[in-house]
């Protein structure tokens, strides 16, 4: 199939090649002025297409014999239109080559595991370039220069730059700048040099006409670590970051060295070696200078840019990844205006804006970023590989010198070596952690050269530069042979060296904390020392960052959030998606066992289980199997709490209101449902709470009088309690036996009393709590304080039975909560009214999330549905939201497990300043 | 050692501390010029805790970064001051305030509260203490001990998160 397609794309060449940027980049469509080869391409590609035709119709057999039907005047019920589509289609045909060329690599994993992608696409196009070499008698593709440099590049570096680890760039940041200037000028100067030297003694044939200034800009051209190279083949290596992070950074910040060393020996070449002026040489320096600082500040001027405008794209959350697109675009397309380093301009754009973009922009737009980019990269890295295949194939380009080809690689190898090595040295004496020699062997064998320096080689002018043809040959020999002969063999090297391999490990809760103080102390420690090293510079920098960066680019709803709190969130949600994913989410119903014995925490991922749960399963058929096989020191008994179906009914799919918008998402069916389901909990959770509080007043009064609470006010810590869903499933133990025929759960069967350890329902509550709190908070993006922690009450009567005896009527409240938590039946008998503060709270978090009509929806649930026989007595009076109050709950379960009063003030002083 | 301290750094004094922290001599006398200048009561040692020359070297030695021959040598008969145990003890030892070899959920919160600033509620940091002392605690006693907090750091690159460059 791929070769039918070929004769179809081969009529127009330069479009193909000009095309792919086109839609591998769509933020250039915007662009008021487009670069001339853009739209240059198509024309040239028409006429030569035509020509070809002329030429030799044989070629494409089957579009030739439709092409010749229209002839005749007249109306044609079938119109063939090629010309009007040709452009875009060959696009489309060169990128779906290239992506199911993707897919067949991937089929066979023992073989991609050992050959690198970037390989197997140059084989592709070298194949590719045969067969449009035997159709066409002449090569038609080649790599176009302006095309790669406007766009196939940028939107892999574009993705390079955006998703760079910064951290671990800025604590490399020295040897990175060392490796990219000081040894890119290294290998460009000897290797010019001894080139030079090899054609004065004669290895280089005669026929090579260059003299010194074009083997230094050769060399200049061939020297420099290729960014695209490094990224494909160190991908799959998984070398340690450190590695990674050098090499790679290496690659990228020396584009400033290598433009600026090729323009300037072009302009050299220009005038003649014989006319440079010394003065020329410091020009060349201040250029340097201008060309690597002037692009990043371009590039940081874009990322401030940046950051600022997503700050208010809060109502237009729909085209946030277009401006991220857009404006490291314009990072890079502004410097290459001035002919500043684009790479450089770009790359810092991305590292600079990242983190606060990435806080202002929402889930789903930091989704697609990601994928776009990726999926972008992807394209570009494909098709920049399949070109560089096909270009080889190409006769006219091919003058071979035998000793150039040998002489070069020897010496970009040797060159390479010898600057790692040297540049090690030195740089060790000041490195914290020192590379040592496998690193240095691998850093000297990923000097992967690549398409940059092919496009450069292209670009020179035949005219000026009378051996060109040789250094694209051998170029084109240099690139294969890096990327594909040290591209398949590194792997190896580096499984034999035995180095360090990247771990893909996402850091732990305490690894967060422990890293963070860490960095703390070494502040502290450095400003002891009276030392102004990496961290003290660093502190200085997250300082300003708070003061004044962070505050002008952040909005102010993330301004307030906290770092910690964020990584927190990420963590539990991460655990949860595990969770679930272990289970596989494929089953129509997941029966999950959740074994809290000593690793209490795994309830925490509970609750945020349930909502991944929800979230996947379209809400059908969850069931939930929660056994909480409990070891208390002392109780012999481990009882097995089962709760079935508990969430089954809960989930269900609500009424489909569908609306159209293009400007907004619509909320998704899933949402809605978790919404919802999230308001029944809500209900079931104030029943609860009724219930408990309840039995809290019947100690003071007669217990038969009072049967139900209406809460007419609910404060907002009631409210939030209300949210924890997880307390339904753990309420089950807590009913007794004879209640328990009425929950759906429970079958009629009735359990023996579970147990439940005192330090699980320390911990359980406020983790169910908080762990529900922040995964509702994740689904609907709230950016509000999460719940006060209160726990759960229905376990109070559970460890009341562990407690000791309980007079019968203790059991009663259950009744309330098994009415009210048997799925569909009507009538809660409280009534639900928001609070103004919670309302005004909740209309906040829906400008912050641009779902309106949220709270609308929520509200009917929430109305009271009071049926009539079953008046509630006066709520009791609730006092407003303090510290006090909120501790009240805590006294009161640990008066009820271990009646001490010295356990209270335990609880006091674990919660030391209640807000 | 008192006023002596003040003046001049005795040579047996510099080797002593060279044995016992590592540090090099030209280390040490920079170092000491800087005790110097941070010693305002001129008295050889801080304020508060009266630490002295030699305790604050031994502080300081705890973020030398671990060398590549002392790696490779035989283990001396005491641990250096700079290997990774002794490194976690100190950052244990900050979150320790009340020196019981455990942190609870409350010097945990306090330490959080130090390092995160005012952008966190209490209930926030309160959960983030809470699964953290849940993760690493695995005796059940809702504190972490140090050996549930090496465990926990056990695949940290420790030795070079907790070292800074000292010129040489």
């Amino acid at each position: 199939m791929l070769l039918l397609l070929l004769p179809a794309a081969a009529p127009a060449d330069l479009c193909g090649t000009g095309s792919p940027g086109l839609g591998s980049s769509p933020p250039v469509l915007l662009l008021p002025q487009p670069g001339p080869e853009e739209f240059g391409a198509p024309g040239v590609a028409s006429a030569r297409s035509a020509a070809e035709e002329a030429a030799g119709p044989g070629e494409a057999e089957e579009d030739g014999a439709e092409h010749h039907h229209h002839h005749g005047g007249g109306f044609r019920v079938v119109q063939w239109e090629w010309n009007y589509v040709q452009t875009p289609y060959i696009i489309a045909i060169w990128l779906l080559v290239a992506s199911v060329a993707k897919i067949l690599f991937h089929f066979s994993q023992r073989f991609t595991t050992v050959v690198p992608e970037s390989c197997m696409l140059i084989l592709l196009g070298l194949v590719l370039g045969g067969i449009v070499l035997i159709a066409n008698k002449k090569q038609l593709y080649q790599l176009d220069p302006a095309l790669f440099f406007l766009f196939l590049l940028p939107t892999i570096v574009g993705d390079a730059g955006y998703f760079m680890p910064a951290r671990l760039f800025f604590d490399n940041l020295g040897a990175i700048l060392t490796y990219a200037v000081v040894g890119t000028l290294w290998n460009a100067f000897c290797t010019g040099f001894c080139l030079y030297a090899a054609k004065l003694l004669g290895i280089i044939g005669h026929h090579v006409q260059a003299d010194l200034m074009d083997f230094l800009l050769f060399g200049a051209l061939i020297s420099a670590v290729d960014p695209v190279a490094v990224l494909a083949v160190f991908e799959e290596v998984h070398v340690n970051e450190t590695l990674f992070i050098i090499v790679f950074g290496e690659s990228l910040l020396n584009d400033a060295v290598t433009v600026v060393l090729y323009k300037v020996y072009i302009s050299f070449v220009e005038v003649g070696g014989a006319n440079v002026l010394t003065a020329d040489y410091f020009k060349g320096v201040a250029s340097f200078l201008i060309v690597s600082i002037g692009g990043t500040l371009v590039g940081l001027v874009f990322a401030v840019i940046l950051g600022f405008v997503t700050r208010f794209t809060k109502k237009v959350r729909i085209i946030e990844p277009l401006f991220v697109f857009l404006l490291v675009y314009l990072a890079y397309l502004t410097a290459e205006l001035f002919s500043l380093s684009a790479i450089l301009s770009m790359t810092f754009c991305g590292i600079g804006a990242n983190k606060y973009v990435e806080a202002n922009i929402s889930q789903k737009s930091r989704t697609t970023i990601k994928y776009t980019m990726k999926n972008l990269a992807s394209i570009a890295e494909t098709i920049i590989f399949i070109f560089l295949g096909i270009s080889a194939v190409d006769k006219s380009k091919w003058a071979w010198d035998t000793g150039l080809v040998s002489c070069t690689l020897v010496f970009i190898f040797v060159f390479r070596a010898m600057g790692v090595v040297g540049q090690t040295w030195v740089l060790n004496r000041f490195r914290l952690v020192p590379l040592d020699k496998i690193d240095q062997v691998v850093m000297s064998y990923g000097g992967l050269r690549g398409a940059v320096a092919f496009a450069l080689v292209v670009l020179l002018d035949g005219e000026q530069v009378k051996a060109k043809d040789y250094f694209v040959a051998t170029t084109i020999v240099v690139v294969f042979f890096t990327v594909m002969f040290q591209g398949l063999t590194i792997k190896p090297l580096v499984k034999w060296l035995k180095v360090p391999r990247a771990t893909n490990r996402k850091p732990t809760i305490n690894e967060e904390i422990h890293e963070r103080a860490f960095d703390h102390i070494l502040t502290a420690v450095e400003d002891i020392a009276g030392l102004q090293g990496y961290h003290h510079w660093r502190d200085k920098w997250e300082q300003f960052d708070r003061n004044y960066l962070s505050k002008l680019l952040l909005r102010k709803s993330v301004y307030r959030k906290s770092e910690l709190w964020e990584a927190y969130q990420k963590i539990n949600i991460r655990d949860a998606i595990s969770v679930i994913d272990q289970v596989g989410p494929s089953k129509k119903s997941i029966y999950l066992s959740i074994y809290i014995s000593k690793k209490n925490f795994h309830l925490t991922l509970f609750a945020t289980v349930l909502l991944v749960c929800s979230r996947r399963e379209n809400g059908s058929g969850v069931c939930l199997d929660l056994q909480v096989i409990d070891n208390v020191p002392g109780s012999k008994v481990v009882e097995d709490m089962e709760t079935h179906h508990v969430l089954a009914g809960n989930l269900y799919k609500p009424r489909k209101r569908s609306h159209y918008s293009r400007h907004f998402m619509p909320l998704g069916e899933k949402e809605r449902q978790d919404r919802e389901v999230f308001q029944r909990n809500m209900r079931i959770r104030m029943e609860t709470y009724k219930s408990s509080r309840h039995k809290r007043h019947k100690k003071e009064r007669s217990m038969k009088k009072v049967r139900q609470i209406h809460m007419s006010v609910v404060t907002k810590k009631n409210f939030q309690a209300a949210l924890d869903v997880c307390q339904s499933p753990s309420a089950a133990p807590s009913s007794p036996p004879t209640e328990d025929s009425h929950l759906p759960w429970k079958g009629g069967v009735g359990l023996p009393p579970p147990c439940v350890s005192v330090e699980a329902t320390k911990i359980i509550p406020v983790d169910l709590q908080q762990a529900w709190n922040q995964s509702i908070s994740s689904l609907e993006s709230v950016s509000s304080p999460p719940a006060s922690t209160e726990p759960v009450h229905p376990r109070v009567s559970a460890l009341s039975r562990l407690g000791g005896p309980r007079p019968a009527s203790y059991t009663a409240p259950s009744t309330t909560v098994s009415s009210t938590t048997s799925i569909g039946a009507p009538a809660p008998q409280s009534s639900f009214c928001f609070p103004e503060k919670k309302k005004k709270k909740m209309q906040e978090e829906e400008e912050e999330e641009e779902e309106p009509g949220a709270s609308q929806e929520m509200q009917p649930l929430m109305l009271p549905v009071r049926p009539p026989g079953l008046l509630p007595p006066p709520s009791p009076p609730l006092p407003p939201p303090g510290p006090g109050r909120r501790r009240n709950p805590c006294v009161y379960l640990r008066s009820l497990v271990a009646a001490p009063p010295p356990a209270s003030g335990d609880l006091h002083s674990r919660r030391p300043t209640q807000l | 050692m008192g006023s002596r301290a003040s003046t001049l750094l005795r040579e047996e004094e510099i080797e002593e501390i060279k044995k016992e922290t590592g540090f090099s001599h030209s280390q040490i006398t920079r170092l000491y010029s800087r005790f110097t200048s941070l010693d305002k009561g001129e008295n050889g040692t801080l304020r508060e805790d009266q630490v002295n020359f030699r305790g604050f070297m031994r502080t300081l030695a705890h973020f030398r970064p671990v060398e590549d021959n002392e790696k490779n040598k035989n283990p001396p008969t005491t641990e250096p001051l700079n290997s990774r145990t002794n490194k976690l003890l100190f950052a244990f030892r900050l979150y320790d305030l009340d020196r019981d070899d455990k942190i609870s959920r409350d010097e945990l919160l306090q330490v959080l509260r130090m390092m995160v600033g005012v952008n966190i509620s209490d209930e926030q940091l309160g959960s983030i203490a809470d699964r953290t002392i849940q993760e690493a605690d695995q005796n059940g006693d809702n504190c972490i001990s140090f050996q549930e907090f090496m465990k926990v750091l056990e695949k940290v690159d420790v030795e070079q998160k907790m070292s800074i460059r000292f010129l040489h």
